[in-house]
Protein backbone atom coordinates (compact mmCIF):
# COMPACT_ATOMS: atom_id res chain seq x y z
CA UNK A 1 0.00 0.00 0.00
CA UNK A 2 2.80 2.38 0.89
CA UNK A 3 3.71 4.74 -1.88
CA UNK A 4 7.34 5.30 -2.61
CA UNK A 5 8.32 8.33 -0.56
CA UNK A 6 9.73 11.24 -2.47
CA UNK A 7 13.47 11.31 -1.91
CA UNK A 8 15.33 14.50 -2.56
CA UNK A 9 19.09 14.50 -3.01
CA UNK A 10 19.23 16.76 0.04
CA UNK A 11 17.65 13.98 2.10
CA UNK A 12 20.50 11.64 1.37
CA UNK A 13 23.61 13.78 1.20
CA UNK A 14 23.86 16.66 3.62
CA UNK A 15 24.26 19.69 1.46
CA UNK A 16 27.62 20.58 3.01
CA UNK A 17 29.13 17.26 1.99
CA UNK A 18 27.72 17.79 -1.44
CA UNK A 19 29.26 21.24 -1.61
CA UNK A 20 32.56 20.09 -0.12
CA UNK A 21 32.82 17.61 -2.93
CA UNK A 22 32.54 20.39 -5.43
CA UNK A 23 34.97 22.51 -3.48
CA UNK A 24 37.41 19.63 -3.50
CA UNK A 25 37.09 19.45 -7.24
CA UNK A 26 37.82 23.17 -7.51
CA UNK A 27 40.82 22.92 -5.19
CA UNK A 28 42.07 19.98 -7.17
CA UNK A 29 41.92 21.96 -10.36
CA UNK A 30 43.59 24.97 -8.78
CA UNK A 31 46.31 22.71 -7.39
CA UNK A 32 46.90 21.14 -10.75
CA UNK A 33 47.12 24.56 -12.33
CA UNK A 34 49.66 25.77 -9.78
CA UNK A 35 51.83 22.77 -10.54
CA UNK A 36 51.76 23.75 -14.16
CA UNK A 37 49.75 20.72 -15.14
CA UNK A 38 47.41 21.12 -18.04
CA UNK A 39 43.87 21.94 -16.86
CA UNK A 40 40.83 21.62 -18.99
CA UNK A 41 39.70 25.21 -19.07
CA UNK A 42 36.00 24.47 -19.30
CA UNK A 43 36.04 22.38 -16.16
CA UNK A 44 37.72 25.13 -14.19
CA UNK A 45 35.17 27.62 -15.42
CA UNK A 46 32.30 25.34 -14.64
CA UNK A 47 33.53 24.93 -11.10
CA UNK A 48 33.68 28.69 -10.76
CA UNK A 49 30.44 29.61 -12.40
CA UNK A 50 28.09 28.56 -9.63
CA UNK A 51 27.37 32.19 -8.82
CA UNK A 52 27.24 31.53 -5.10
CA UNK A 53 30.95 30.86 -4.67
CA UNK A 54 31.24 33.87 -2.45
CA UNK A 55 29.35 32.06 0.30
CA UNK A 56 31.06 28.73 -0.11
CA UNK A 57 33.38 29.38 2.77
CA UNK A 58 35.73 26.93 4.48
CA UNK A 59 34.36 25.29 7.59
CA UNK A 60 35.96 26.41 10.83
CA UNK A 61 36.70 23.10 12.59
CA UNK A 62 36.59 24.82 15.98
CA UNK A 63 32.87 25.41 15.66
CA UNK A 64 31.21 22.27 14.47
CA UNK A 65 28.30 20.92 16.50
CA UNK A 66 28.49 17.18 17.03
CA UNK A 67 24.95 16.66 15.68
CA UNK A 68 24.29 16.41 11.95
CA UNK A 69 22.98 19.64 10.46
CA UNK A 70 19.35 19.98 9.49
CA UNK A 71 18.55 20.01 5.79
CA UNK A 72 18.46 23.24 3.82
CA UNK A 73 14.75 22.63 3.33
CA UNK A 74 14.09 22.40 7.08
CA UNK A 75 16.16 25.46 7.91
CA UNK A 76 14.54 27.62 5.25
CA UNK A 77 10.92 26.52 5.63
CA UNK A 78 10.42 26.52 9.40
CA UNK A 79 11.37 29.53 11.46
CA UNK A 80 10.05 32.61 13.19
CA UNK A 81 10.33 35.95 11.43
CA UNK A 82 7.25 37.89 12.52
CA UNK A 83 7.94 40.58 9.93
CA UNK A 84 6.51 38.09 7.44
CA UNK A 85 3.79 36.52 9.59
CA UNK A 86 3.49 34.70 12.87
CA UNK A 87 3.30 31.14 11.60
CA UNK A 88 6.54 29.24 11.15
CA UNK A 89 5.80 28.63 7.49
CA UNK A 90 4.95 32.30 6.85
CA UNK A 91 8.53 33.56 6.38
CA UNK A 92 9.18 31.25 3.46
CA UNK A 93 5.78 32.02 1.95
CA UNK A 94 5.92 35.80 2.31
CA UNK A 95 9.56 36.89 2.25
CA UNK A 96 9.81 37.29 -1.51
CA UNK A 97 8.94 40.97 -1.19
CA UNK A 98 12.17 41.70 0.71
CA UNK A 99 14.91 43.29 -1.42
CA UNK A 100 18.24 42.45 0.23
CA UNK A 101 20.22 44.40 -2.34
CA UNK A 102 21.14 47.23 -2.32
CA UNK A 103 21.43 47.28 1.45
CA UNK A 104 22.86 49.80 3.88
CA UNK A 105 23.70 49.53 7.54
CA UNK A 106 23.83 52.61 9.76
CA UNK A 107 26.37 52.71 12.59
CA UNK A 108 25.91 55.21 15.38
CA UNK A 109 26.23 55.83 19.10
CA UNK A 110 29.32 55.53 21.28
CA UNK A 111 31.91 54.85 18.58
CA UNK A 112 34.48 56.78 16.59
CA UNK A 113 33.55 55.56 13.15
CA UNK A 114 29.92 56.37 12.37
CA UNK A 115 27.89 56.59 9.22
CA UNK A 116 25.89 54.60 6.77
CA UNK A 117 27.74 51.84 4.98
CA UNK A 118 26.88 49.84 1.91
CA UNK A 119 26.73 46.13 2.68
CA UNK A 120 29.53 45.39 0.18
CA UNK A 121 31.87 47.77 2.00
CA UNK A 122 31.02 46.21 5.34
CA UNK A 123 31.67 42.71 4.04
CA UNK A 124 34.71 43.34 1.84
CA UNK A 125 37.42 43.06 4.53
CA UNK A 126 35.75 40.10 6.27
CA UNK A 127 36.78 36.59 5.36
CA UNK A 128 33.82 34.25 5.53
CA UNK A 129 33.79 30.90 7.25
CA UNK A 130 31.25 28.20 7.93
CA UNK A 131 30.24 27.34 11.48
CA UNK A 132 27.81 24.60 12.41
CA UNK A 133 25.87 25.88 15.41
CA UNK A 134 23.04 24.52 17.48
CA UNK A 135 19.97 26.75 17.44
CA UNK A 136 17.52 26.56 20.34
CA UNK A 137 14.23 28.39 19.95
CA UNK A 138 12.54 29.77 23.07
CA UNK A 139 9.54 27.67 22.00
CA UNK A 140 11.49 24.51 22.94
CA UNK A 141 12.50 23.21 19.53
CA UNK A 142 15.96 23.11 18.05
CA UNK A 143 17.95 22.72 14.87
CA UNK A 144 21.60 22.49 13.82
CA UNK A 145 22.56 25.05 11.18
CA UNK A 146 25.69 25.55 9.06
CA UNK A 147 25.93 29.33 8.99
CA UNK A 148 28.33 31.25 6.78
CA UNK A 149 29.65 34.49 8.20
CA UNK A 150 32.29 36.06 10.40
CA UNK A 151 32.75 37.02 14.06
CA UNK A 152 30.78 40.11 15.05
CA UNK A 153 33.83 41.25 17.03
CA UNK A 154 35.81 41.75 13.80
CA UNK A 155 33.10 44.06 12.48
CA UNK A 156 32.71 45.97 15.74
CA UNK A 157 36.45 46.71 16.01
CA UNK A 158 36.32 48.59 12.73
CA UNK A 159 33.96 51.16 14.25
CA UNK A 160 36.18 51.77 17.30
CA UNK A 161 33.59 51.79 20.08
CA UNK A 162 34.50 54.18 22.91
CA UNK A 163 34.82 53.28 26.57
CA UNK A 164 31.22 54.44 27.01
CA UNK A 165 29.93 51.66 24.76
CA UNK A 166 28.50 49.10 27.17
CA UNK A 167 25.93 47.55 24.84
CA UNK A 168 25.28 47.19 21.17
CA UNK A 169 21.74 47.45 19.84
CA UNK A 170 20.62 46.11 16.46
CA UNK A 171 17.59 47.17 14.45
CA UNK A 172 15.76 45.30 11.69
CA UNK A 173 14.48 47.00 8.56
CA UNK A 174 11.13 48.72 9.11
CA UNK A 175 9.25 48.74 5.83
CA UNK A 176 5.74 47.26 5.75
CA UNK A 177 5.88 47.11 1.94
CA UNK A 178 8.87 44.77 1.98
CA UNK A 179 7.85 43.18 5.27
CA UNK A 180 4.07 42.73 5.12
CA UNK A 181 3.90 41.28 8.63
CA UNK A 182 4.74 44.73 9.96
CA UNK A 183 1.26 45.90 8.96
CA UNK A 184 0.03 43.99 12.00
CA UNK A 185 1.17 45.39 15.29
CA UNK A 186 1.93 42.05 16.88
CA UNK A 187 5.25 43.55 18.00
CA UNK A 188 6.44 47.10 18.35
CA UNK A 189 8.23 47.57 15.01
CA UNK A 190 11.03 47.80 14.17
CA UNK A 191 12.44 44.74 15.86
CA UNK A 192 15.31 45.61 18.18
CA UNK A 193 17.79 43.27 19.83
CA UNK A 194 20.90 43.88 21.84
CA UNK A 195 23.93 42.38 23.48
CA UNK A 196 26.22 43.40 26.28
CA UNK A 197 29.55 44.46 24.79
CA UNK A 198 31.42 41.41 26.11
CA UNK A 199 28.74 39.14 24.60
CA UNK A 200 29.01 40.95 21.29
CA UNK A 201 32.80 40.63 21.30
CA UNK A 202 32.72 36.93 22.19
CA UNK A 203 34.29 34.78 19.45
CA UNK A 204 31.14 32.60 19.22
CA UNK A 205 28.95 35.56 18.29
CA UNK A 206 28.72 35.88 14.55
CA UNK A 207 27.14 37.82 11.75
CA UNK A 208 25.76 35.37 9.23
CA UNK A 209 25.36 36.24 5.56
CA UNK A 210 24.80 32.73 4.29
CA UNK A 211 23.67 29.23 5.10
CA UNK A 212 24.80 25.98 3.50
CA UNK A 213 27.23 27.81 1.27
CA UNK A 214 24.55 30.03 -0.24
CA UNK A 215 23.46 33.59 0.41
CA UNK A 216 20.99 33.83 3.28
CA UNK A 217 17.48 33.36 1.91
CA UNK A 218 15.16 36.29 2.66
CA UNK A 219 13.18 34.28 5.19
CA UNK A 220 16.28 33.60 7.26
CA UNK A 221 17.24 37.25 7.58
CA UNK A 222 18.93 38.34 4.37
CA UNK A 223 21.28 39.94 3.80
CA UNK A 224 22.85 39.85 7.26
CA UNK A 225 21.75 38.64 10.68
CA UNK A 226 23.06 37.99 14.13
CA UNK A 227 23.75 34.48 15.45
CA UNK A 228 24.34 33.97 19.18
CA UNK A 229 24.28 30.21 19.64
CA UNK A 230 24.07 30.13 23.44
CA UNK A 231 20.96 32.32 23.50
CA UNK A 232 17.38 31.64 22.45
CA UNK A 233 16.82 32.14 18.77
CA UNK A 234 14.91 35.41 19.05
CA UNK A 235 18.16 37.16 20.02
CA UNK A 236 19.41 36.45 16.50
CA UNK A 237 18.00 39.57 14.90
CA UNK A 238 17.54 39.40 11.13
CA UNK A 239 17.88 41.79 8.17
CA UNK A 240 19.88 44.30 10.21
CA UNK A 241 19.88 47.95 9.10
CA UNK A 242 21.38 49.60 12.17
CA UNK A 243 23.91 48.98 14.90
CA UNK A 244 24.13 51.43 17.81
CA UNK A 245 26.67 51.42 20.60
CA UNK A 246 24.96 52.48 23.81
CA UNK A 247 25.75 53.13 27.43
CA UNK A 248 22.34 51.93 28.61
CA UNK A 249 20.86 48.48 28.10
CA UNK A 250 18.72 48.74 24.97
CA UNK A 251 14.98 48.07 25.12
CA UNK A 252 14.66 44.93 23.08
CA UNK A 253 11.50 43.79 21.31
CA UNK A 254 10.50 40.59 23.07
CA UNK A 255 11.60 41.56 26.54
CA UNK A 256 9.70 44.81 26.06
CA UNK A 257 6.59 43.03 24.79
CA UNK A 258 6.42 40.47 27.59
CA UNK A 259 9.04 41.23 30.27
CA UNK A 260 7.90 38.34 32.46
CA UNK A 261 8.43 35.81 29.70
CA UNK A 262 11.46 36.96 27.73
CA UNK A 263 14.51 38.50 29.34
CA UNK A 264 17.21 40.69 27.86
CA UNK A 265 19.83 37.97 28.31
CA UNK A 266 17.72 35.04 27.05
CA UNK A 267 20.53 32.57 27.65
CA UNK A 268 19.43 29.01 26.99
CA UNK A 269 18.82 27.63 30.46
CA UNK A 270 17.06 24.34 31.21
CA UNK A 271 16.72 25.36 34.87
CA UNK A 272 14.66 28.47 34.19
CA UNK A 273 11.31 27.65 32.65
CA UNK A 274 9.27 29.92 30.51
CA UNK A 275 6.21 30.77 32.62
CA UNK A 276 4.04 28.74 30.27
CA UNK A 277 6.26 25.83 29.33
CA UNK A 278 9.28 23.90 30.49
CA UNK A 279 12.69 24.71 29.03
CA UNK A 280 14.22 21.48 30.38
CA UNK A 281 13.94 19.66 27.08
CA UNK A 282 13.47 20.39 23.42
CA UNK A 283 12.19 18.69 20.31
CA UNK A 284 14.89 18.42 17.71
CA UNK A 285 13.43 19.21 14.32
CA UNK A 286 14.20 16.77 11.55
CA UNK A 287 14.18 13.15 10.67
CA UNK A 288 10.44 13.32 10.25
CA UNK A 289 9.85 10.61 12.85
CA UNK A 290 6.76 11.03 14.95
CA UNK A 291 8.24 9.06 17.78
CA UNK A 292 11.61 10.74 18.18
CA UNK A 293 12.35 11.43 21.81
CA UNK A 294 12.71 14.94 23.15
CA UNK A 295 16.28 15.75 24.03
CA UNK A 296 17.57 17.41 27.16
CA UNK A 297 18.33 21.10 26.80
CA UNK A 298 21.88 21.97 27.82
CA UNK A 299 22.91 25.03 29.84
CA UNK A 300 23.91 27.77 27.42
CA UNK A 301 22.75 25.43 24.65
CA UNK A 302 25.90 23.33 25.07
CA UNK A 303 28.28 26.29 24.91
CA UNK A 304 28.74 26.63 28.68
CA UNK A 305 32.50 26.00 28.54
CA UNK A 306 32.92 28.96 26.25
CA UNK A 307 30.46 31.46 27.71
CA UNK A 308 29.49 30.63 31.30
CA UNK A 309 32.29 32.87 32.59
CA UNK A 310 30.58 35.91 31.05
CA UNK A 311 27.88 35.56 33.67
CA UNK A 312 29.85 34.53 36.75
CA UNK A 313 28.29 35.99 39.85
CA UNK A 314 25.02 36.78 38.12
CA UNK A 315 21.73 35.34 39.31
CA UNK A 316 20.55 33.70 36.09
CA UNK A 317 17.05 33.24 37.49
CA UNK A 318 16.74 36.96 37.82
CA UNK A 319 18.62 37.85 34.65
CA UNK A 320 16.96 35.24 32.45
CA UNK B 1 -40.06 19.21 0.30
CA UNK B 2 -36.76 20.96 -0.22
CA UNK B 3 -33.71 19.31 -1.70
CA UNK B 4 -32.05 19.43 1.70
CA UNK B 5 -34.99 17.59 3.25
CA UNK B 6 -35.13 15.01 0.49
CA UNK B 7 -31.54 14.05 1.20
CA UNK B 8 -31.97 14.15 4.96
CA UNK B 9 -30.88 10.53 5.22
CA UNK B 10 -27.51 11.64 3.84
CA UNK B 11 -26.82 14.32 6.43
CA UNK B 12 -25.41 12.09 9.11
CA UNK B 13 -23.17 9.92 6.94
CA UNK B 14 -21.92 13.05 5.17
CA UNK B 15 -21.14 14.77 8.46
CA UNK B 16 -19.48 11.62 9.76
CA UNK B 17 -17.20 11.49 6.73
CA UNK B 18 -16.44 15.20 6.85
CA UNK B 19 -15.66 15.16 10.56
CA UNK B 20 -13.41 12.14 10.19
CA UNK B 21 -11.54 13.65 7.26
CA UNK B 22 -8.97 15.72 9.24
CA UNK B 23 -7.93 12.66 11.23
CA UNK B 24 -7.83 10.49 8.12
CA UNK B 25 -5.71 13.03 6.26
CA UNK B 26 -3.24 13.27 9.13
CA UNK B 27 -3.01 9.52 9.43
CA UNK B 28 -2.49 9.20 5.69
CA UNK B 29 0.26 11.78 5.72
CA UNK B 30 1.92 10.23 8.80
CA UNK B 31 1.99 6.80 7.19
CA UNK B 32 3.23 8.20 3.90
CA UNK B 33 0.10 7.01 2.08
CA UNK B 34 -0.56 10.42 0.58
CA UNK B 35 1.54 13.19 -0.88
CA UNK B 36 0.32 15.54 1.85
CA UNK B 37 3.00 16.55 4.29
CA UNK B 38 2.83 17.26 7.99
CA UNK B 39 5.64 19.77 7.59
CA UNK B 40 9.01 20.12 9.22
CA UNK B 41 7.64 19.58 12.73
CA UNK B 42 4.99 16.87 12.27
CA UNK B 43 4.39 16.43 16.00
CA UNK B 44 3.49 20.08 16.43
CA UNK B 45 1.31 19.94 13.31
CA UNK B 46 -0.67 16.96 14.60
CA UNK B 47 -1.17 18.43 18.07
CA UNK B 48 -2.19 21.78 16.64
CA UNK B 49 -4.55 20.38 14.01
CA UNK B 50 -6.31 18.07 16.46
CA UNK B 51 -6.78 20.95 18.89
CA UNK B 52 -8.07 23.32 16.23
CA UNK B 53 -10.45 20.71 14.83
CA UNK B 54 -11.81 20.02 18.32
CA UNK B 55 -12.36 23.73 18.85
CA UNK B 56 -14.09 24.17 15.51
CA UNK B 57 -16.38 21.19 16.06
CA UNK B 58 -17.24 22.41 19.54
CA UNK B 59 -18.16 25.82 18.14
CA UNK B 60 -20.29 24.13 15.46
CA UNK B 61 -21.99 22.11 18.19
CA UNK B 62 -22.83 25.32 19.99
CA UNK B 63 -24.04 26.90 16.76
CA UNK B 64 -26.71 24.25 16.19
CA UNK B 65 -29.26 25.68 18.61
CA UNK B 66 -29.01 29.32 17.45
CA UNK B 67 -29.11 28.18 13.82
CA UNK B 68 -32.14 26.05 14.49
CA UNK B 69 -33.89 28.94 16.18
CA UNK B 70 -32.95 31.37 13.44
CA UNK B 71 -33.90 29.16 10.54
CA UNK B 72 -36.70 27.24 12.17
CA UNK B 73 -35.15 24.08 10.74
CA UNK B 74 -35.41 21.56 13.56
CA UNK B 75 -33.65 18.88 11.52
CA UNK B 76 -30.36 20.52 12.38
CA UNK B 77 -30.79 19.21 15.91
CA UNK B 78 -30.13 15.70 14.60
CA UNK B 79 -26.52 16.63 13.90
CA UNK B 80 -25.66 18.07 17.28
CA UNK B 81 -24.76 14.86 19.05
CA UNK B 82 -22.38 13.78 16.32
CA UNK B 83 -20.69 17.17 16.25
CA UNK B 84 -20.22 17.11 20.00
CA UNK B 85 -18.88 13.58 20.00
CA UNK B 86 -16.39 14.42 17.27
CA UNK B 87 -15.29 17.47 19.22
CA UNK B 88 -14.58 15.20 22.18
CA UNK B 89 -12.82 12.73 19.87
CA UNK B 90 -10.43 15.37 18.52
CA UNK B 91 -9.86 16.82 21.99
CA UNK B 92 -8.79 13.35 23.14
CA UNK B 93 -6.52 12.94 20.13
CA UNK B 94 -5.07 16.37 20.89
CA UNK B 95 -4.25 15.30 24.44
CA UNK B 96 -2.90 11.90 23.40
CA UNK B 97 -0.72 13.41 20.68
CA UNK B 98 0.77 15.75 23.27
CA UNK B 99 1.26 13.08 25.92
CA UNK B 100 2.58 10.43 23.56
CA UNK B 101 4.26 12.09 20.58
CA UNK B 102 5.54 15.22 22.30
CA UNK B 103 6.16 14.03 25.86
CA UNK B 104 7.00 10.42 24.94
CA UNK B 105 4.61 9.16 27.66
CA UNK B 106 7.07 10.36 30.28
CA UNK B 107 4.57 10.37 33.14
CA UNK B 108 6.70 12.55 35.38
CA UNK B 109 7.12 15.23 32.72
CA UNK B 110 3.43 15.04 31.87
CA UNK B 111 2.42 15.34 35.52
CA UNK B 112 4.79 18.24 36.01
CA UNK B 113 3.44 20.10 33.05
CA UNK B 114 -0.18 19.55 34.05
CA UNK B 115 0.56 20.82 37.55
CA UNK B 116 2.83 23.69 36.59
CA UNK B 117 1.44 25.02 33.31
CA UNK B 118 -1.95 26.65 33.78
CA UNK B 119 -2.80 26.41 30.10
CA UNK B 120 -2.29 22.66 30.18
CA UNK B 121 -4.21 22.37 33.43
CA UNK B 122 -7.26 24.12 32.03
CA UNK B 123 -7.00 22.25 28.75
CA UNK B 124 -7.07 18.96 30.62
CA UNK B 125 -9.95 20.20 32.78
CA UNK B 126 -11.93 20.98 29.63
CA UNK B 127 -11.24 17.49 28.31
CA UNK B 128 -12.27 15.85 31.59
CA UNK B 129 -15.51 17.83 31.67
CA UNK B 130 -16.29 16.62 28.16
CA UNK B 131 -16.07 12.99 29.25
CA UNK B 132 -19.42 12.81 31.13
CA UNK B 133 -21.09 14.59 28.23
CA UNK B 134 -19.77 12.08 25.73
CA UNK B 135 -20.74 9.15 27.96
CA UNK B 136 -24.29 10.38 28.57
CA UNK B 137 -24.88 11.33 24.95
CA UNK B 138 -26.84 8.14 24.22
CA UNK B 139 -30.62 7.96 24.01
CA UNK B 140 -30.65 5.63 27.00
CA UNK B 141 -28.85 8.12 29.22
CA UNK B 142 -31.04 10.93 27.96
CA UNK B 143 -34.11 8.98 29.04
CA UNK B 144 -32.64 7.94 32.34
CA UNK B 145 -31.52 11.43 33.31
CA UNK B 146 -34.59 13.25 32.02
CA UNK B 147 -34.45 16.93 32.97
CA UNK B 148 -31.14 16.42 34.71
CA UNK B 149 -29.62 15.55 31.32
CA UNK B 150 -30.10 19.11 30.16
CA UNK B 151 -28.57 20.46 33.33
CA UNK B 152 -25.58 18.17 32.98
CA UNK B 153 -25.05 19.09 29.37
CA UNK B 154 -24.86 22.77 30.18
CA UNK B 155 -21.30 21.80 31.14
CA UNK B 156 -20.57 22.42 27.47
CA UNK B 157 -20.45 26.16 28.24
CA UNK B 158 -17.62 25.99 30.79
CA UNK B 159 -15.89 23.49 28.49
CA UNK B 160 -15.97 26.01 25.63
CA UNK B 161 -14.74 28.83 27.86
CA UNK B 162 -11.87 26.68 29.16
CA UNK B 163 -11.02 25.59 25.63
CA UNK B 164 -10.67 29.10 24.27
CA UNK B 165 -8.78 30.16 27.39
CA UNK B 166 -6.43 27.22 26.84
CA UNK B 167 -5.87 28.39 23.25
CA UNK B 168 -5.40 32.01 24.30
CA UNK B 169 -2.86 31.20 26.98
CA UNK B 170 -0.42 29.31 24.87
CA UNK B 171 -0.13 31.87 22.09
CA UNK B 172 3.19 33.70 22.12
CA UNK B 173 2.09 37.11 20.93
CA UNK B 174 -0.33 37.06 18.04
CA UNK B 175 -3.75 36.87 19.74
CA UNK B 176 -5.83 37.41 16.62
CA UNK B 177 -6.78 33.77 16.14
CA UNK B 178 -7.84 33.02 19.72
CA UNK B 179 -9.54 36.41 19.74
CA UNK B 180 -11.60 35.39 16.72
CA UNK B 181 -12.66 32.20 18.48
CA UNK B 182 -13.48 34.12 21.65
CA UNK B 183 -15.57 36.56 19.62
CA UNK B 184 -17.49 33.74 17.95
CA UNK B 185 -18.07 32.12 21.33
CA UNK B 186 -19.40 35.32 22.79
CA UNK B 187 -21.85 35.52 19.92
CA UNK B 188 -22.97 31.95 20.48
CA UNK B 189 -23.35 32.40 24.22
CA UNK B 190 -24.65 35.95 23.93
CA UNK B 191 -27.44 34.73 21.69
CA UNK B 192 -28.57 32.34 24.37
CA UNK B 193 -28.46 34.95 27.10
CA UNK B 194 -30.45 37.45 25.06
CA UNK B 195 -33.03 34.89 24.12
CA UNK B 196 -33.40 33.74 27.67
CA UNK B 197 -33.84 37.28 28.90
CA UNK B 198 -36.42 38.02 26.23
CA UNK B 199 -38.27 34.85 27.02
CA UNK B 200 -38.48 35.54 30.73
CA UNK B 201 -39.61 39.08 30.00
CA UNK B 202 -42.17 37.78 27.58
CA UNK B 203 -43.64 35.37 30.09
CA UNK B 204 -43.36 37.51 33.22
CA UNK B 205 -46.63 39.20 34.20
CA UNK B 206 -45.17 42.70 34.17
CA UNK B 207 -43.66 42.30 30.72
CA UNK B 208 -45.45 42.85 27.44
CA UNK B 209 -46.44 39.22 27.28
CA UNK B 210 -48.56 39.50 24.22
CA UNK B 211 -45.91 40.89 21.92
CA UNK B 212 -42.81 38.69 22.10
CA UNK B 213 -39.76 40.60 21.04
CA UNK B 214 -38.17 39.70 17.78
CA UNK B 215 -35.12 37.60 18.39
Amino acid sequence: MRKTPRILPSDITPESVFLDRRKLLAYGIAGAASLGLPVHHDVALAADAQGTDRYRAPRNPKYVASEAPNTYEEITSYNNFYEFGTDKSDPQANAKSLRPSPWNVAIDGECEVKGTFALEDLLKPQSLEERVYRMRCVEAWSMVIPWVGFPLADLIRRFKPTSKAKYVAFTTLHDPVQMPGQRDRVLNWPYVEGLRMDEAMHPLTMIAVGVYGRALPNQNGAPLRLVVPWKYGFKGIKSIVKMSFTEQQPRTSWSGAAPGEYGFYANVNPAVDHPRWSQASERHIGGGSLFAKRQATLPFNGYANEVAALYSGMDLRRYF
Amino acid sequence: MTVAQRYRWLWKPALFAAALAPAALMLGAALGLTQASLGVDPVRTIIHRCGMTALQLLWLTLAVTPLRQLTGNNDLQRLRRMLGLFAAFYASLHFMAWAWLDQGLDLRAIGNDIAKRPYITIGLLALLLMAPLAITSTNGWMRRLGLRWQWLHRLVYPVALLAVWHFWWQVKKDYREPLAYAAMLSLLLGWRILRRRNRTRATSPSGSATVPEKT
